[in-house]
């Protein structure tokens, strides 16, 4: 056979298949979870700035995916740092996903989600996350006033790193935290996406 | 994978096939090859593959072979039913080069055989298939 019956070859034994197989993987899923066989659940939501994902384990909310980040990156972290056993799971995310919905609508100020700080990895960043999510909607902070809060008011560029590396943004709202000058600071979905946000909830003008 | 499994156990099985596969990848994940993930998959595939065939023998239905429906160009169903009746080493490793599109390297952890048997392998299943599909265009 030369290279175009390969190709050609190819095609017909793939044909149809990615439909089949995304049903396939989802009933898969549905019994690996009956089975008790998943680690950890995931689930896509959709929001005004694209669509991102939301993981959980038995604890609660793990991570976040921004809308910017990709799937491919996001899934294989989680199998890296918690288990291979990711599987997409809606059903198990289901608190989560109208939560963030109502979030971006506008109707909710404040999640109640159990969440799973194990991706957190040094007690300092572990205090200033948990400081962090404190910060009611629209009242924005400062780097260096969630290091004091946290017990280490000079600690501010470690707070900064902590902050940038938060697992679950959205849900521990780092985009509420700015430059001790009020600039906007940075973040995991781009300036652009922190000052959509706080405009969205009225802190910025 | 799914490709793989429709071309070894055809379309109405491979389903199955599929969620065995991974329920008992799911199971086994501690054992995985972390530096050959899908053949390490594969390998699961295919024995669940041959457990279905073997099952499939014991209990002997009037389903018996594929259907064999000629007509002028090999249509996906026809090709699946080629591919399913080369020998069992040969036939996966066709699948698993043209179906689940993996490398030789690949292949042959999956076939537990070397990376060169492995292309060995591809190179008579396709010498195969091409003389059965003659066969088939001779006859219709």
């Amino acid at each position: 056979m030369n290279e175009a019956d390969d190709s050609q070859l190819s095609a017909i034994l793939t044909a149809g298949i990615e439909e089949e197989a995304a049903a396939a993987a989802l009933r898969m899923a549905d019994r690996a979870e009956r089975e008790g066989l998943a680690d950890v659940a995931y689930a896509a939501y959709d929001s005004p700035l694209g669509t991102g994902y939301v993981a959980a384990t038995e604890r609660g909310i793990v991570s976040v995916a921004l809308p910017n980040r990709s799937a491919d990156q996001f899934l294989d972290q989680l199998a890296a740092r918690i288990s291979p056993r990711v599987l997409e799971l809606r059903g198990r995310l289901g608190a989560a996903l109208r939560e963030l919905d109502q979030y971006f609508e506008g109707s909710r100020r404040e999640f109640e989600l159990p969440l799973d700080w194990r991706l957190v990895r040094s007690e300092f960043s572990s205090r200033v996350l948990h400081e962090t999510a404190k910060l009611p909607y629209g009242v924005t902070s400062s780097y260096g006033e969630v290091a004091a809060r946290a017990g280490n008011p000079r600690a501010y560029r470690a707070a900064g790193t902590a902050l940038g590396r938060n697992p679950i943004p959205l849900v521990v709202p780092c985009h509420r935290v700015l430059q001790s000058g009020g600039g906007i600071g940075e973040y995991g979905g781009g300036p652009e996406m922190k000052e959509w946000l706080l405009r969205m909830e009225g802190a910025v003008g | 994978m799914l490709a793989y499994l429709r071309a070894i156990v055809g379309p109405d099985d491979a389903d199955d096939c599929f969620q065995e596969t991974f329920i008992a990848a799911l199971r086994a994940y501690q054992d995985m090859d972390g530096r050959h993930p899908r053949a390490w998959v594969m390998t699961i595939a295919r024995r669940k593959a041959i457990d279905h065939h073997r099952a499939r023998a014991r209990r002997p239905e009037p389903r018996g072979e594929l259907p064999e429906i000629p007509s002028e160009d090999p249509e996906p169903e026809e090709t699946w039913s080629e591919v399913a009746r080369l020998p069992d080493g040969q036939r996966s490793a066709v699948a698993l080069r043209y179906a689940a599109e993996l490398s030789y390297r690949e292949i042959g952890k999956a076939l537990e055989c070397s990376e060169e048997a492995a292309r060995r392998r591809v190179a008579d299943g396709l010498k195969g298939l091409r003389k059965l599909i003659d066969e088939q265009e001779v006859r219709s």
